[in-house]
């Protein structure tokens, strides 16, 4: 089996228990997938599989070494591809597809995601830097403050938190709880938010602590 | 977002209570003792109505319990929340009664709407 496949995130909405309790969920359609290339041992010094999401609109726009490549596997052109590894043991051939099935009886996934991107943010924003007061005749409000000593050392030491870019950033989301696996739909629901808007690309992968807990 | 919806609307109630915020309900709720479950009924007036028509609406019931004002929000579509019964249909301007909030005895009282 392979460790995990291309999606995206749908949006959240909830979902009731029967004893009334609200569980918050991300809808993630997680593929389909297909096998556009197997990376082995010998060939690439590593044993993968590397993945297509299923997009039928992608065959107008491929161009020609991406046609090449997935004429290759004998798949229509995709637009996201992204490697994943291969259980020991296990073997996928070019074509072949992963379905949100793989997730089946995995209690938990980490999912890949871009950040919603924030523009340039001052400290407070992007630092949780304190500030200073509104009021009382403080001069001193939204501004980092002291960046360091004078003289000695003369200079900014590296890492100082500052002002600047913030989100648009590749983020993983750990151990989220997989609260239902809709094969008919190939709709992943999992518990708690998602890096990034809806409509945004994801990998999702079962957390490495979680397969153990996968067999029992 | 198509398929959003799809989901989130499998648990959802088909029989869509009928009531506004103004009305006078009895809320019967499921509640469950150990290994046994009973109904148990919560009546006063919908202060407010939010979320809609989706999955994640909710609405808020105010009474006076021993003098004291009570208020419970429930999620519409909750299966806890057995069915909602409206007891009379109150005449109101407001969306949200909040206002309700600050008053006592009769000032609190909402006027019935007369129904042709």
């Amino acid at each position: 089996m392979v460790e995990g496949l291309i999606g995206r995130k749908l949006g959240m909405t909830q979902v009731f228990a029967e004893d009334g309790t609200a569980t918050p969920v991300t809808v993630l359609e997680a593929g389909p997938c297909v096998v556009v290339q197997r990376k082995t041992a010998e060939k690439d010094g590593y044993e993968a599989v590397q993945l297509g999401l299923v997009d039928p609109r992608a065959a107008k726009r491929a161009n020609r070494p991406s046609r090449g490549h997935h004429e290759k596997a004998g798949v229509p052109p995709t637009r996201a591809l992204r490697e994943f590894r291969l259980d020991p043991g296990a073997d996928l051939k070019p074509g072949d597809r992963v379905l949100v099935d793989i997730f089946r009886d995995v209690a938990k996934v980490d999912v890949v995601g871009t950040s919603k991107g924030k523009g340039f943010q001052g400290v407070m924003r992007r630092h949780n830097f304190g500030g200073g007061a509104s009021s009382h005749g403080s001069m001193f409000h939204r501004a980092p403050g002291s960046i360091g000593a004078s003289a000695f050392p003369s200079r900014v030491f590296p890492g100082m938190r500052a002002a600047g870019h913030m989100g648009d950033a590749r983020v993983t989301v750990k151990n989220l709880k997989v609260v239902r696996v809709d094969a008919e739909r190939n709709l992943l629901l999992v518990r708690g938010a998602v890096p990034g808007p809806a409509g945004a690309r994801v990998l999702i992968r079962r957390s490495p602590g979680a397969a153990a807990a996968a067999k029992a | 977002m198509d398929m959003l919806r799809a989901v989130g609307g499998e648990g959802l109630r088909k029989d869509a209570p009928a009531f506004r915020p103004g009305d006078r309900v009895k809320v019967h709720v499921r509640v469950v003792e150990g290994d046994k479950s009973r109904i148990q009924v919560f009546e006063g007036d919908v202060i407010s109505r939010r979320g809609g028509s989706g999955p994640t609406a909710t609405f808020t019931v105010r009474k006076i319990s021993g003098g004291v004002g009570v208020e419970r929000i429930f999620p519409l579509h909750s299966p806890v929340v057995e069915k909602v019964e409206r007891v009379r249909q109150g005449r109101v301007r407001q969306a949200k009664l909040q206002y309700l909030r600050g008053r006592k005895g009769k000032k609190a009282r909402i006027q019935e709407k007369r129904v042709r």
